[in-house]
């Protein structure tokens, strides 16, 4: 029986059999199917799949002419961040980054990002966020956006000025929890409108709203309230909403979005709610679990945003980063295993972008 | 997602588009700007460039294409025009309006 090099959902490399592919891209997969009440991959879906895992090529590729737009998450924060955004730890400005991600990079997008990449801390420094979007705008050809996290988290104690929900929770105030939550959530609907719409005036091409919901229900509907009251000041904006999970966290477990309750809504539900907010781009996210191999967590993905690639009522661009989208979650993600994860999302997933 | 060698490079080599290497930035902006899926945005820009959807992903097409219609070029060609410029063409080609070109025309004086 050959063995096959493959990864573990950590990055380690490990060998497998073809059979064991294939037994673990089913029970990837049969595990969406039974959390979202979604189909499994067919048989010749994971046959495809198995495929392009254990391709001993060092890194696969679709076929010319199938190829996908990309879009970014923190800016150029890859070339200036520290580890813990798998930065390069160099230091430069962002509109050498922005240009070198265009030219040298081959970016279709790229945004700007404040170093806290969050709505909040973006609000003190907006003025001069303006004007470096500005000077960039003025050089740059590809779509350019803003890019944050709503990141709901900043505005609660010890933090922010509202309760946190989950220390509320243990002390049994579970009103005072859900009130506290309902308080943050308005907050930063306003301050997602606040600090948009003065990048809109400074000419950018758009928002790009990472890790919705990664406070929990709250945070996805407070986004998406701050997202609809966008589309509406600024009806020409590109806007690009990616989630922070497979599944919107029910902290508050009631919050609605246009009557529809947002906790443990899953990739194909969440794209309806996001495009009726007036999203252009859905960022559909599936987490990797670091204990099973590439081939389950692969299947698992796809699985999942193949449901929401055909449900959804605008483009999908799969999130794909350290620990999403069937991708390792480890600092220097495996070249091997970014590529086959790509591959099979658009292949198989059939994702509008990446 | 930080670490350019380990995410962009990968991706980009895997299924990338390559931005104005090519054609992605404007299959990009019609997604955004009309809300079309892949293959739709892939059509209208391939019609409007006058060349096939293959043709968007190629280099060797899309090279000298760009530097033809002043739409902007990963390469530093002299006087070749960036920035607002390249987008105010890249609008008149696609037939849309970017944010970037507007607030630059209200600034104007006339």
């Amino acid at each position: 029986m050959t063995d096959y090099y493959t990864r573990m959902g950590d990055g380690r490399r490990v060998t497998m059999t073809r059979q064991q592919v294939l037994d673990d891209i089913q029970a990837g997969s049969a595990d969406a199917a039974d959390m979202g009440g979604i189909p499994q991959l067919n048989a010749n879906e994971i046959e495809h799949m198995c495929d392009i895992i254990i391709d001993q090529s060092r890194v696969v590729g679709v076929e010319p002419g199938n190829e996908v737009v990309m879009t970014y998450d923190i800016g150029q924060l890859d070339f200036t961040g520290d580890n813990g955004n798998s930065g390069n730890g160099v230091d430069m400005g962002r509109l050498e980054a922005a240009l070198l991600h265009e030219r040298a990079l081959g970016a279709d997008t790229f945004e700007l990002a404040h170093s806290d990449y969050s709505i909040k801390p973006v609000k003190p420094v907006i003025s001069m966020e303006m004007q470096t979007m500005e000077e960039i705008q003025a050089e740059i050809i590809a779509p350019y956006f803003y890019g944050a996290m709503p990141n709901m988290g900043l505005y609660y104690a010890p933090d922010g000025p509202y309760g946190n929900p989950a220390d509320l929770m243990r002390e049994f105030k579970i009103e005072e929890s859900m009130a506290s939550s309902e308080a943050a959530a308005e907050h930063l609907a306003r301050d997602i409108e606040f600090v948009t719409t003065r990048l809109q005036a400074a000419g950018s091409d758009g928002f790009n709203f990472d890790t919705t919901g990664s406070a929990g229900d709250a945070d996805f509907v407070g986004t998406l309230n701050g997202v609809k009251k966008l589309r509406e000041l600024c009806p020409e904006t590109y806007i690009n909403v990616g989630a922070a999970g497979e599944s919107v966290m029910g902290i508050h477990g009631m919050m609605e979005f246009e009557g529809e309750v947002a906790a443990g809504l899953y990739p194909h539900q969440q794209a309806q709610l996001i495009a009726k907010a007036g999203a252009n781009v859905f960022g559909a996210v599936c987490n990797t679990n670091t204990s099973r191999s590439l081939a389950w967590n692969l299947g698992r993905s796809v699985t999942f945003i193949k449901k929401a690639v055909e449900d959804s009522p605008i483009p999908v661009h799969v999130d794909m980063g350290m620990g999403v989208g069937g991708i390792p979650m480890f600092e220097t993600p495996p070249l091997d295993a970014v590529a086959r994860c790509n591959k099979a999302m658009v292949e198989i997933a059939k994702v509008d972008g990446v | 997602m930080g670490d350019p060698l380990g995410m962009d490079i990968p991706h980009l080599v895997a299924s990338g588009m390559g931005g104005i290497r090519t054609a992605g930035d404007m299959v990009a902006r019609m997604m955004y700007t009309k809300n079309m899926r892949l293959n739709d945005a892939k059509e209208y820009v391939a019609k409007k460039l006058g060349v096939t959807t293959m043709d968007l992903g190629d280099e060797c097409i899309m090279r000298d294409l760009r530097e033809e219609l002043k739409i902007g070029s990963v390469t530093g060609i002299p006087g070749a025009p960036r920035g607002i410029l390249a987008k105010m063409n890249i609008e008149n080609i696609l037939d849309i309006k970017i944010n970037s070109c507007e607030k630059f025309r209200e600034k104007l004086r006339r």
